[in-house]
């Protein structure tokens, strides 16, 4: 009979401890330490890995509602980023990998970079909890060395996202050239893809960058620097490029309003494309107020409709906050995109100057590629400026 | 305004019969469609042969059409009813051959009739094998390396440029991949291409590539107007490339793919819709990706619902046929609502957080002689389905929803054979795809058979084969860690573990060798029991309203139940789990019907089924719907959630029946007949006294435990005899036995008979008249519902014969006395509900064969044919009615004549003996309704494909005892102006009487013979009676066969000729077969008045229960 590690691989209890005083117990299967951080729940079937490296999810207990995770194992081509910014994985079960393509399993990848994991935990239940009473302050322990009641107390203690910079946490230290030798960007299963010339220059914002973003602006000929999140509009235009990107990031916009400041200098001064909290520091910028969602959107089945051509767009989002529509000015800022779930602002265009966003992730990774052609609509927006 | 105005009319094609590969997939499609468009005020028009379906109920569409589902009959409906629009894609392949012969004949062109929610040249694209090479080429995307071919010559030209070997050769245009096959070598290849080409409508064979081994995925696909594209569902095979869809075990969602290789057949399945030109509607769009390197080949796309989109519709509760049927009148997905959340839209990708297990069901068992091994012909008859939080539980409920004696993933003391087994043995049989490897997986795994060397033989992902062996391992491990069941009791968690992991009561029973009701005390005791959790498209994202759950041990808090609303009373029915010869759709019709009628009298109605493919599973036919193994244990899981007041066992056909017993010793309150009376009429004693006692014969008969009690039984009986195992359904394993050899050599052949399941003995009534009745009972009145003269002569199983109701040749007063002993025996068993009697007529003398008190499979084709629903009044009565108030009184007398017909799957079993016995081996039924009977049955020939020419060449071979009736057969067959082709006997009685006949030789004696006529296609219809029961003569096996894969009509008894010929005599004084609706034929109403909103009886209140 097969060698069989039932027993060993329950043996490190574990429970998640939500503010609420709920615990679901389950047991270990990332990193032995306990974090704190916001219980979220993503509806994805597939993307376990795209998810784990996305730092949107920096300060966020991630849930997977998918019901079999770690089948096809992790690899170097699939990372969104340099490292894991979550703060912990929740899932039903983990199971080997069996894919061509798997360089390492889940449980070893969490491990290899400290993140804590539970499995065995009733995702269903946990979710239908966290969609009627909204995100939660959760307390993640897999040490096994808390007891529950001071797990909760401690999930009751945590600040929480609202208002804090968690972008800071997830930036790049110092500007570089994203991809010069096009590598990371030409990889499977696009091989023999030829990149198109790179005619633009964009510089991009991280606030928490997927590098598929990076990928979706050199594929519609852009060649992208990164900067750091409290890079000025000054040293922005500095580089002399032809647009500038503002990328997805974690937490919540009103605790980054630095950044908020230096995109107010540049509209109007550079075209200007957003994403996700990218959008939501556009909005900002433009005078609109931004406000939490009861359990946010995380998944890869949001439907979109965008409202210039009248087609839906079935859309990756990872968002908690959103822009209120109503606080835009009209005259000013056009909605262009809303969610059909819940009406939410989806994406917005500005009026007077060139810049436009999405709450959405045109870049997927994962999920549907239904919006890749809105880096294309950004190169657009540079030559039209131009 | 989203929908289109322009068109008011719309003529639905359906997808006729039950055969292989288009099932009851297409009903459950077929009425969502109906439904979606009368709710927009569409004027509609149905077509389709089969009676068993809900969609041929005639409140679902203004004008039924029951007639023959040919491109003639088609255009007749089309000239008479002049729809602006045909919906082609509800009806399977079927429905689009249909439109596209309606297309190229100029017809739908001529009436100015449109084709909607498909074109014909995205059909075209789609289907034809080169166009649609080229399509994917242009949009880059990779297909298997191939030619086409339409001579043998051209074939192997194709064969030798490809330069491999195995290659798969593939027929055009036909259903679920008829006729095709991997040829491994030079020989095996010229069969196969030879009879693929013969299969093809269009003599056309695609020589393929091999992709044996690739992994298989499925991705449905919807799109609009506006080229909204949503994914509904992706499934992944479990049996990689190989085996044909419809015979893999699937999953849903797919489990392999990295969001990488996820997008990227995504991406592929909008190009493919886009190339092809599907503007809206759904389609299914197949890949094999090669394991070793992720290199991914488009393999076919249908541009059309699929029973991949019933599926994928039961696997995530997104009604793909009812939505598809709004796009094709014009809504965006945006602007129709999600069903099942009824807050959010149908333009959206559902989310799983549960995994969804497809096993096929077979029933090679009834095919002696042919190969069980699964290839790129579909061959099963059924599937079922089951819902798990992991794969584990999902693989072991269908495993044991499958109904074949299983209780999961093996481990349940029936894998004797396969632990026995040489080493070496098994591995073949693990490696050969088959109805059991399966089976034989879990027994390698137990022997020790790692996941690598599984992985090597048989190719199924790892992931798949290291879940099957912990499954297997966890086994042990509860052995190890809980040596008897109290140990077990004793650990919760390992107990719900186990659970967990989908162990059924049984298998845990079977570990530690106790009986499962134990196993289940044991369970209650430490409160153990499933969580039930929705279906609701959305991963729990949004609240969901439709009450549609499945049974997890992964969970500990059910989602909770819908306010039942008021103090309505709650009946569960149980429904017939996976298809089967013998257990079908006409049982799932009257679950439905049970279902519609209960609600609408104000019940609120429970359904409970395994089978995806069945109205019975639509969200919306019950109440409340359980999408879980029809087993003891699962059953009373529900039972105790729902405590309904009333449960009913008697629609489902054997499934339900066979659990009555149990289901009531476990204070399950049944409804209906008592199922005492059930048991009392499969009794052979306690029925014959009661028959004594009323009356009524029946033919000698005894029973049997062993060979001599059998020699015995047949000697008073009398031969011929009629021998058959006890508590069977569809007559499996039934013979005629002529003498006492052949009984011996049958009572050797069969298995486990004992005491408790004897072998029963009948008298056999030659050349006597079978009819069937069912009648209705409300426990103090009966009525017929219906009375049917079979056409094939008594021996011949009731579902594999054909019967014309009213019945044309018997007197009036033989009628009566059989109305006056159904009347009898339905209050002597205290039938409450549906009664069906099987009579046999030997000239003056009336004698009982069986009596069923439930719903038979007869039922929805009397419904039809008299216009009265006597499924839905015979559920009321089991829910208190009485006939007398619902206003059914007297036997309909139908001024028109209907005639059932079967059809058979004998092309899919190359090799299996062609004959027509008391063993049932019919997959469906067609139905053909006409004011002369001659008309009717020569209609139900044409719809069962049965085309009995108007002239040509006939081959005529009667049987002896037929041979006195050659003569003025072949006198009218002369007169209507055929040429006949005799066997020398025949021959020679004929030219004695004056009449012409051209001699031929007996098939083993010379040439020509009946063999090289049918290979030069020179006959157009063979008539050929042999004995039933006896096995036909080497010669005539041979002949069937030639028949089945040249599609040459044949004809089996002097009495189906009898009525062919009538029918050919009407078409020579008529000139054309007329069409007309069933609502029509039934115009003059039947009466019966349906309680509506909840107007119970007051004396039914008392069934109520705790509701």
């Amino acid at each position: 009979m097969t060698a069989y590690d039932w027993k060993k691989r329950r043996e490190g209890k574990a429970y998640l401890a939500l503010e609420n005083g709920e615990v679901f117990r389950g047991y270990s299967v990332g990193a032995n330490r306990d974090m704190v951080g916001e219980a979220v729940f993503n509806t994805g079937m597939t993307g376990y890995q795209e998810i784990l490296s996305d730092p949107s999810y920096a300060g966020q207990l991630v849930c997977l509602t998918a019901p079999e995770v770690g089948n096809y194992g992790l690899n170097a081509a699939d990372m969104e980023s340099r490292d894991f910014f979550l703060s912990g994985l929740i899932v039903n079960r983990v199971s080997d990998p069996s894919s061509w393509r798997a360089e390492e399993s889940l449980p070893a990848a969490l491990e290899k970079r400290d993140v804590p994991a539970i499995a065995g935990v009733d995702c269903r239940a946990l979710t239908v909890m966290l969609r009627d009473r909204g995100s939660q302050k959760a307390f993640l322990c897999a040490s096994g060395a808390v007891p529950e009641g001071e797990g909760i107390a401690r999930a009751r203690a945590w600040e929480g996202l609202e208002g804090r910079d968690y972008v800071k946490k997830v930036t790049c230290g110092e500007r570089y050239a994203w991809d010069s030798d096009n590598r990371l960007t030409a990889s499977y299963p696009l091989e023999d893809c030829i990149l198109p010339p790179a005619e633009f220059t964009v510089v991009a914002y991280d606030f928490g960058v997927k590098w598929n973003i990076l990928r979706g602006l050199r594929r519609a000929g852009m060649q992208v620097t990164v900067v750091p999140a409290a890079t000025s509009a000054g040293d922005a235009l500095a580089l002399a490029p032809d647009g500038v990107f503002l990328s997805n990031g974690p937490a919540d916009p009103a605790g980054v309003l630095y950044a908020a400041r230096a995109v107010e200098k540049l509209l109007g001064r550079i075209p200007v494309m957003g994403i996700c909290l990218g959008h939501q520091l556009l909005g900002l910028a433009r005078g609109g107020k931004t406000y939490k969602l009861p359990f946010g959107h995380h998944g890869c089945n949001h439907p979109v409709k965008d409202l210039v051509s009248g087609r839906t767009l079935i859309t990756s989002q990872n968002h908690n906050f959103a822009v209120d529509a109503d606080s835009l000015d009209a005259a000013k800022t056009a909605i262009t995109h809303i969610s059909l779930n819940d009406g939410s602002l989806e994406g917005l265009r500005c009026l007077d100057v060139p810049a436009f966003s999405v709450q959405f992730h045109p870049e997927a990774a994962p999920g549907p590629h239904d919006a890749n052609p809105l880096f294309a609509a950004f190169r657009t927006l540079i030559e039209d400026a131009g | 305004m989203p929908k289109r105005d322009d068109i008011k009319r719309i003529l639905l094609v359906g997808s006729g019969p039950i055969v292989i590969g288009q099932a009851c997939e297409f009903d459950y499609s077929g009425a969502q469609a109906c439904k979606a468009l009368r709710e927009e005020g569409y004027e509609l028009v149905l077509m389709n042969s089969n009676p068993a379906t809900i969609m041929t109920d005639p409140e679902l569409a203004d004008r039924t059409y029951i007639e023959p589902m040919t491109a003639d009959f088609a255009a007749e409906v089309i000239r008479r009813e002049r729809p602006d629009a045909i919906l082609p894609t509800m009806g399977g392949q079927t429905g689009l051959n249909i439109a596209m012969d309606l297309h190229k004949g100029g017809i739908l062109f001529d009436y100015g009739v449109e084709m909607i929610g498909a074109t014909p040249e995205a059909i075209e694209k789609s289907e034809d094998r080169g166009l649609f090479r080229e399509a994917m080429r242009r949009i880059g995307l990779n297909v298997p390396e191939s030619g086409s071919a339409r001579t043998l010559e051209e074939a192997m030209a194709v064969r030798n440029r490809l330069l491999t070997w195995p290659v798969v050769i593939r027929p055009g245009f036909t259903l679920g991949g008829a006729g095709g096959g991997i040829a491994r070598d030079q020989e095996e290849f010229e069969r196969l291409a030879a009879r693929g080409l013969a299969a093809s409508p269009a003599s056309e064979i695609l020589v393929e590539e091999s992709l044996l081994g690739w992994k298989e995925f499925e991705y449905e696909v919807m799109r609009d107007r506006n080229s909204n594209n949503v994914i509904v569902c992706t499934i992944e095979n479990l049996d990689p490339m190989g085996v044909h869809t419809g015979d893999s075990i699937t999953v849903a969602p797919a489990m392999t793919l990295t969001d990488r290789e996820y997008q990227l057949l995504r991406d592929a399945s909008l190009a493919v819709m886009n190339e092809i030109g599907v503007d809206t509607g759904g389609a299914n769009v197949q890949f094999a990706v090669n394991p070793e390197n992720g290199r991914m080949v488009v393999i076919e796309m249908n541009p059309r619902v699929s029973r991949s989109s019933a599926l994928a519709s039961k696997a995530t509760g997104f009604p793909i046929a009812r939505i598809a049927a709004k796009l094709a009148v014009g809504y965006a997905l945006d602007e129709l609502l999600n069903d099942i959340t009824r807050a959010t839209t149908a333009c959206f990708e559902p989310a799983l957080d549960y995994v969804v297990v497809k096993a096929p069901r077979f029933n090679f068992e009834k095919f002696a002689g042919t190969s069980t091994t699964l290839g790129t012909q579909m061959k099963s008859v059924g599937e079922t389905m089951a819902i798990g939080r992991t794969f584990k539980e999902a693989l072991q409920k269908a495993l044991r929803g499958l109904e074949t004696g299983r209780a999961g993933f093996g481990l349940d003391g029936k894998d004797g054979d396969f632990l026995s087994m040489p080493r070496e043995k098994l591995a073949a049989e693990a490696a050969r795809p088959s109805d059991v490897r399966v089976f034989a997986l879990a027994a390698a795994l137990r022997l020790g058979f790692d996941v690598e060397e599984l992985h090597r033989i048989t190719s199924i992902d790892r992931w798949f084969l290291r879940e099957m062996a912990e499954i297997v391992a966890f086994s042990g491990h509860v052995r190890e860690n809980a040596v008897t069941l109290e140990d077990l009791a004793g650990d919760v968690p390992l107990f719900r573990q186990a659970k967990a992991m989908g162990f059924s009561d049984r298998q845990l029973a079977q570990l530690y060798a106790r009986d499962e009701n134990e196993v289940r005390n044991a369970r209650h005791a430490v409160g153990l029991r499933p969580s039930f959790q929705l279906v609701d498209t959305c991963a729990a994202e949004f609240a969901s309203l439709t009450p549609y759950y499945y049974s997890t041990y992964a969970s500990g808090v059910s989602a909770s139940l819908p306010d039942p609303g008021g103090d309505l009373g709650r009946i569960m029915i149980l429904g017939g789990g996976p298809n089967r010869i013998g257990q079908g759709i006409e049982f799932d019709y009257c679950c439905c019907h049970a279902s519609f009628a209960l609600r609408d009298a104000g019940w609120r109605t429970i359904m409970v089924n395994s089978n995806p493919e069945t109205v019975s599973t639509d969200f919306d036919t019950a109440d409340v719907l359980y999408f879980e193994p029809l087993t003891l244990e699962d059953v009373l899981e529900i039972h105790h959630r729902e405590r309904p007041g009333g449960s009913i066992v008697q629609f489902g056909g054997q499934t339900p029946l066979n659990l009555a017993d149990s289901l009531a010793a476990n204070g399950v309150r049944i409804i209906g007949t008592p199922p005492a009376s059930i048991d009392m009429a499969e009794d052979r004693k306690l029925f014959g006294d009661l028959m004594d006692r009323l009356g009524i014969r029946q033919p000698a008969h005894g029973m049997a435990a062993d060979i001599d009690e059998a020699l015995e039984a047949a000697k008073i009986a009398g031969y011929p005899v009629l021998a058959r195992p006890s508590f069977v359904l569809g007559g499996r394993n039934m013979v005629i036995a002529h003498e006492a050899a052949a009984l011996r050599r049958y009572m050797l052949e069969l298995r486990d008979v004992s005491r408790d399941r004897p072998v029963l003995i009948d008298h056999y009534l030659e050349q006597a008249t079978e009819v069937d009745v069912d009648c209705l009972c409300d426990g103090t009145e009966v009525v017929i519902g219906g009375m049917m003269e079979h056409i094939e002569i008594a021996g011949i199983h009731s579902g594999d014969s054909a019967c014309a109701l009213p019945p044309p040749n018997l007197a009036g007063e033989v009628m009566d006395r059989i109305r006056r002993h159904t009347r009898d025996m339905a209050l002597a068993l205290k039938v409450r509900g549906l009664m069906n009697v099987q009579f046999a007529v030997q000239r003056e003398d009336i004698f009982v064969l069986e009596v069923n008190p439930r719903a038979s499979r007869t039922v929805p084709f009397v419904s039809k044919a008299t216009g009265v629903p006597l499924a839905k009044l015979a559920a009321l009565c089991m829910a208190g009615w009485k006939l007398g108030d619902l206003g059914f009184a007297a036997e309909p007398r139908p001024r028109h004549y209907s005639v059932k017909e079967a059809v058979f799957p004998f092309n899919r079993f190359p090799g299996a003996a062609i004959k027509l016995s008391p063993e049932m081996k019919s997959t469906g039924e067609v139905m053909g309704i006409d004011r002369f009977n001659g008309a009717a049955f020569l209609k139900s020939q044409i719809a069962s494909g049965n085309r009995i020419p108007e002239g040509g060449n006939i081959f005529l071979s009667l049987k002896n005892s037929d041979k006195a009736m050659a003569v003025p057969l072949a006198r009218r067959l002369l007169q209507l102006g055929f040429t006949i082709y005799a066997t020398r006997g025949t021959s020679t009685a004929m030219r004695d009487a004056g009449l012409p006949s051209h001699a031929l030789f007996k098939i083993s004696r010379g040439r020509p013979n009946a063999l090289d006529l049918m290979a030069e296609h020179s006959v157009e219809w063979v008539i050929n009676t042999i004995e039933i029961g006896s096995e036909p003569a080497v010669d005539e096996s041979r002949m069937r066969s030639q028949t089945y894969v040249n599609s040459i009509p044949i004809t089996t008894t002097v009495n189906a000729l009898e009525a062919a010929l009538a029918g050919l005599e009407f078409l020579r004084r008529h000139r054309r077969l007329e069409v007309c609706s069933l609502q029509e034929y039934n115009r003059r109403g039947t009466g019966v008045k349906l309680p509506k909103n909840g107007s119970r009886p007051t004396n039914a209140r008392r069934r109520d229960g705790d509701g």
